[in-house]
């Protein structure tokens, strides 16, 4: 019997070498011609239900280009969960869906937001930057000036400092990716170099920091070290593209790539230069993390490397044994990513992850290993390093140093800040996936 | 803990550009604008006191005040309501423990900066000086954190000791000024 492309297929991947326990596979596999192999979710040959036919939307001309495009209505549940949708006098946070989300920067309608109250609805030709302080010339920038300044585009995520919090908890919150990891988005900013405009005003030799403050109602209000803000630091004007979204600072907001996400300040009105930090509400409580024993971490500036698996996680059930990509984020805010580990078998043993290319610092950095799941429990991490030589801690680390709750907290709760370690996924026989603790 | 710092060469290079006066680079399109132009923005409180206004205020005028803009939010004597309160609180412990301006808040100055400019949270910005010292005034009073006939102003506040001030580490030694 003549053998059929099929048949070589399916003797192909049974002769594929598993680089790591629990069925996880050589990253190259589908660079190396594997991946005609593995389009489908089986390879059960299909029997019926294959005849093609044109359907309506083949017969007929379509709906009218519409001069703003929106996605298709079959993707309306692709949405950002909200924590406070009517506006009440607290904070509101709309959360990633990182699960429904594939590649490197996020959507701008589904980039996280953080705002205290509400996003201000800010007349661009009256908003003004103010830079005062310890400057030999305090001066004011219009958007219509700073549109005329060299610009630089960079891809840098933002990452609120109490993402991932609810992993604090003592038991694993039963919950989707969305909602333990989704204040984090990244996007490609264009905007003008802070430096530069510190330097036109002319920095006084006595200056340390910058106390940075939006035109929001709360004018919120955070320190920063000059050092970073005569760096790498952006007055961010557009954001994929187009202009900065209201939720994330329209008409500009300040970009420090890497770090603290409440210190980016959106919707940037003024920059005092100063030699002392202000010890803003934000610094000097909020986002000071409690350790055990009482002490508090203060200036947690640095968002450190962190990895977690978005394809599959927790409401994105497995459609039976059978070949899947385990896909997934990596990002520090020290630098690039230099590698990822994936495991399927709770971290006894590893396989290491492409990392799809450009690989850029401080962004965000998509991780796939092709996986052949045999239908029986297994419990995925992913572990990054960066360039600079960190390494993501096991859960155990991060909670021997920081601590946990005694009790479990509600799922929106911010228990404390900065966890950066392992997320495990548990897939039950069933296909349902759990957040666990291995 | 877990974060080595790539950035040591940040420094020369602030240093380095913060010797020079307008950039080259800079189209140098920024407007010169005067302290009297800037005043109704310049409100940042440094611990030290610096930038804190003329004025004073008691904790008798600060409870007339927050009964009237405050009280609904933060409940009848700072004790609570629909938003947190300001008053109370146990020593901090773990990631478990309250963060009060008594418990947590390392300096008292950070009231009078935040009440100033983010509180009343329907009204930010529409307390005059006076009724912002009023109002730290009270508040600290609540927390016996200052005497009930004490007057807050420039030269008194940032003396007020607050318990916590010693409570924190920082976290970036080798990135903060
Ligand atoms: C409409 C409700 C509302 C009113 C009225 C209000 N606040 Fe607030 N207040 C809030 C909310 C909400 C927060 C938390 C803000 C956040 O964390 O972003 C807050 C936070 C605070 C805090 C920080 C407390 C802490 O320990 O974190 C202080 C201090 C404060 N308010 C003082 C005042 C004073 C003084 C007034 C009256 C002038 C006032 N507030 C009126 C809603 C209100």
């Amino acid at each position: 019997m003549p053998t059929t492309p099929s048949d070589r297929a399916k003797r192909k991947l049974k002769n594929l070498e598993a680089v790591a326990a629990n069925g996880l596979l050589h990253r190259r596999l589908f660079l190396r011609g594997g991946a005609a192999l593995m389009t489908g979710y089986t390879l059960v040959p299909s029997a019926a239900g294959q005849q093609l036919t044109d359907d309506a939307w083949s017969l007929a001309p379509g709906v009218t280009v519409p001069d703003y495009g929106t996605r298709s209505r079959f993707e309306n549940n692709v949405v950002r969960t909200l924590s406070n949708p009517k506006g009440e006098p607290r904070t509101q946070h709309a959360r990633t869906p990182h699960h429904l989300l594939n590649g490197t920067f996020t959507p701008n309608s589904l980039h996280f937001v953080i705002s205290h109250a509400g996003d201000p609805d800010i007349d661009p030709d009256k908003h003004r930057l103010l830079i005062h302080g310890l400057v030999k010339q305090p001066l004011v920038f219009t958007l219509g000036v700073l549109a005329r300044y060299p610009m630089v585009s960079r891809m840098a995520f933002v990452e609120c400092g109490g993402n991932s919090a609810p992993l604090f908890s003592s038991e694993p919150i039963q919950a989707s990716v969305q909602a333990l990891h989704g204040l984090v988005s990244s996007a490609e900013w264009t905007g003008v170099p802070l430096s530069t405009l510190l330097d036109e005003a002319g920095v006084d030799a006595k200056a340390r920091w910058i106390i940075a403050e939006g035109a929001d109602p709360p004018h919120l209000s955070r320190s920063v070290p000059l050092t970073k803000a005569m760096d790498d630091a952006m007055i961010a004007l557009y954001q994929n593209g187009e202009r900065v979204m209201p939720g994330n600072g329209y008409p500009m907001r300040l970009l420090l790539p890497g770090w603290e996400g409440n210190m980016n300040i959106k919707w940037v009105r003024r920059i005092q230069l100063t030699e002392k930090p202000g010890m803003t509400f934000y610094e000097a409580r909020t986002y000071a993390p409690i350790l055990p024993g009482g002490k508090a971490y203060r200036f947690y500036f640095i968002q450190e490397v962190k990895s977690f698996i978005t394809h599959p996680s927790p409401g994105l059930a497995m459609q039976g044994p059978g070949f899947y990509e385990i896909s997934g984020i990596a990002y520090s805010g020290s630098g690039r990513i230099a590698k990822v580990m994936v495991s399927a078998d709770g971290g006894k043993s590893w396989a290491q992850a492409a990392l799809e290319q450009p690989v850029l610092s401080m962004a965000f950095t998509r991780f796939r290993v092709p996986w052949r799941w045999d239908g029986s429990p297994a419990v995925l991490q992913s572990r990054a390093w960066d360039e600079a030589g960190n390494e993501q801690p096991t859960r155990a680390q991060l909670v021997a140093a920081r601590g946990e709750t005694t009790r479990v907290p509600p799922v929106n709760a911010f228990p404390s800040q900065h966890y950066n370690a392992i997320t495990s996924w548990s897939v039950e026989r069933s296909g349902e996936v759990k957040h666990v603790y291995a | 803990m877990y974060t080595r710092s790539l950035c040591g060469f940040a420094v020369t290079f602030a240093l380095a550009l913060s010797a020079m006066v307008a950039s080259a680079q800079s189209p140098n399109l920024g407007k010169p604008i005067s302290p009297a132009e800037i005043a109704p923005w310049d409100i940042n409180i440094l611990p030290d006191g610096t930038g804190l206004p003329p004025g004073s205020g008691t904790p008798a005028e600060g409870a007339r005040v927050y009964s009237a803009k405050c009280s609904v939010c933060h409940g009848q004597d700072g004790k609570g309501g629909t938003s947190t309160r300001l008053v109370g609180g146990e020593p901090i412990k773990n990631m478990e423990s309250e963060k009060t301006i008594a418990s947590f808040w390392p300096y008292a100055t950070t009231l009078f900066d935040y009440i100033r400019r983010a509180m009343p949270w329907r009204q930010p910005r529409s307390l005059t000086n006076e009724e912002v010292y009023a109002l730290t005034a009270y508040i600290l009073s609540l927390n016996k954190l200052i005497g009930e006939s004490e007057t807050i102003n420039a030269l008194t506040l940032p003396k007020v000791r607050m318990p916590n001030r010693d409570g924190f580490i920082v976290r970036f030694p080798d990135r903060t000024p």
